[in-house]
């Protein structure tokens, strides 16, 4: 099929499959899956501008279904992700400049490449670390078998971090029910918002490789909430980053379009999968995500210097 | 047990069937018709189109969840 927009030729079942494999894992993980989407849409030959673009209109689309669906499981905290979009929007304001200056004094490729393999390949074996020590702890203790207990009640190996970044009485302070957080400062949340979003401005996409592993370690939210709320966070952001690519000329609608189609399928399937498995276990598949977009960035990088 | 297992292949089954005949008749009628206009939006008035792209995505996205959400929903209560 031609797309006139952005002049390529492409299989729309290739797109509805990328969108289908991408949406599960957003669903079940809370990430917008950038680091899979980017390669898979280069790969068959669509100009790098308008993968960019056309992956952030996609976003959108499949963190609606994903966030309708953790809606009615009650996974969204509505007052952390109105916070949350004040700091992403502002951080990605600021990675896209931190971008703008680099490209005059150093190769930003070469950086931002460096960059992200150093931070995926970090996040990815932290993650690791923590959920395993996690459950070998609940093993010990037995908490997994006992039936009383819900699946989305959370603990982390590294709980006592979130709880001193819990007890800085920085004012303003607000209290997240939802979460079960008593009084945290509004500006421990819009710190971790600002971080994502400058990291979702600089190395592209909606940076929830970043943000839900934040959410849960610095500021002590349950696993579930975390996911379902960056959905939530993630519509907005990469809405506010589609109109801008959009604008600029980046964004094949037609393509996100059709990839949203299988999105939306996988969006929900992961988002209902959440319900069956314990906050430290969904840490744990997480895991190796960020390590596969660190290996798709280190060949390319690789290549291009060859 | 094995009875919730078929029931949940069942209704994942129903799912994609609704969603792959969706998908053929979407791309068939209304992108055809789409495709030139969006292109010429592209061209010529670059705001509207960005407008116009996020408007069609969120359009899309809730169309999907809300026609799939009912349609299973129905199909579940028809089975039960």
């Amino acid at each position: 099929m031609f797309f006139p927009i952005s002049g390529v030729h492409l299989d729309p079942i290739y797109l509805i499959l990328i969108g289908f494999i991408i949406g599960t894992l957003g669903g079940f993980f809370g990430v917008g899956g950038s680091f899979l989407t980017a390669p898979a849409l280069f790969a068959v030959g669509l100009p790098m501008n308008f993968v960019v673009g056309t992956d952030l209109a996609h976003i959108v689309g499949k963190s609606i279904v994903a966030a309708r669906t953790h809606r009615v499981l009650g996974n969204i905290d509505l007052k952390l992700a109105a916070i949350m979009v004040i700091g992403t929007i502002a951080g990605s304001e600021t990675g896209v400049q931190a971008i703008e200056l680099l490209k005059k004094v150093a190769d930003v490729d070469l950086v931002v490449g460096s960059v992200s393999v150093i931070v995926f390949t970090g996040i990815s074996l932290f993650c690791a670390w923590e959920s395993w020590m996690t459950l070998r702890a609940k093993a010990r203790t037995s908490w997994s078998s006992c039936p009383t207990l819900s699946k989305k009640q959370d603990s982390t190996a590294i709980d006592g971090f979130a709880k001193a970044v819990q007890r800085i009485k920085l004012a303003p302070t607000v209290s997240l029910p939802h979460s079960g957080i008593a009084s945290i400062s509004f500006w421990a949340i819009l710190f971790v918002s600002f971080i994502g979003g400058v990291f979702s401005g600089f190395l592209g996409g909606g940076a929830g490789y970043i943000r839900m592993p934040s959410m849960v370690y610095l500021l002590g939210i349950p696993t579930h909430i975390a996911v379902g709320t960056d959905l939530f966070e993630i519509i907005i952001s990469a809405g506010y980053g589609t109109v801008r690519h959009a604008m600029k000329g980046n964004v094949d609608i037609v393509i996100a379009l059709i990839m949203q189609t299988g999105a939306a399928l996988g969006a929900r399937i992961g988002a209902n999968l959440t319900q069956y498995f314990t906050g430290p276990r969904i840490r744990l598949a997480f895991a190796p995500l960020p390590l596969l977009g660190a290996i798709v960035i280190a060949l390319r990088l690789l290549n291009s210097h060859h | 047990m094995k009875s919730v297992k078929k029931s949940t292949l069942f209704h994942l089954i129903i799912e994609l069937t609704i969603y792959a005949v969706f998908v053929s008749v979407y791309l068939i009628l209304v992108l055809h018709f789409l495709l030139d206009w969006l292109k010429e939006l592209f061209t010529k008035q670059r705001e509207v189109y960005a407008y116009v792209a996020i408007l069609l995505m969120i359009g899309q996205a809730v169309g999907l969840e809300r026609l799939t959400s009912s349609l299973v929903h129905l199909t579940r209560r028809r089975t039960e």
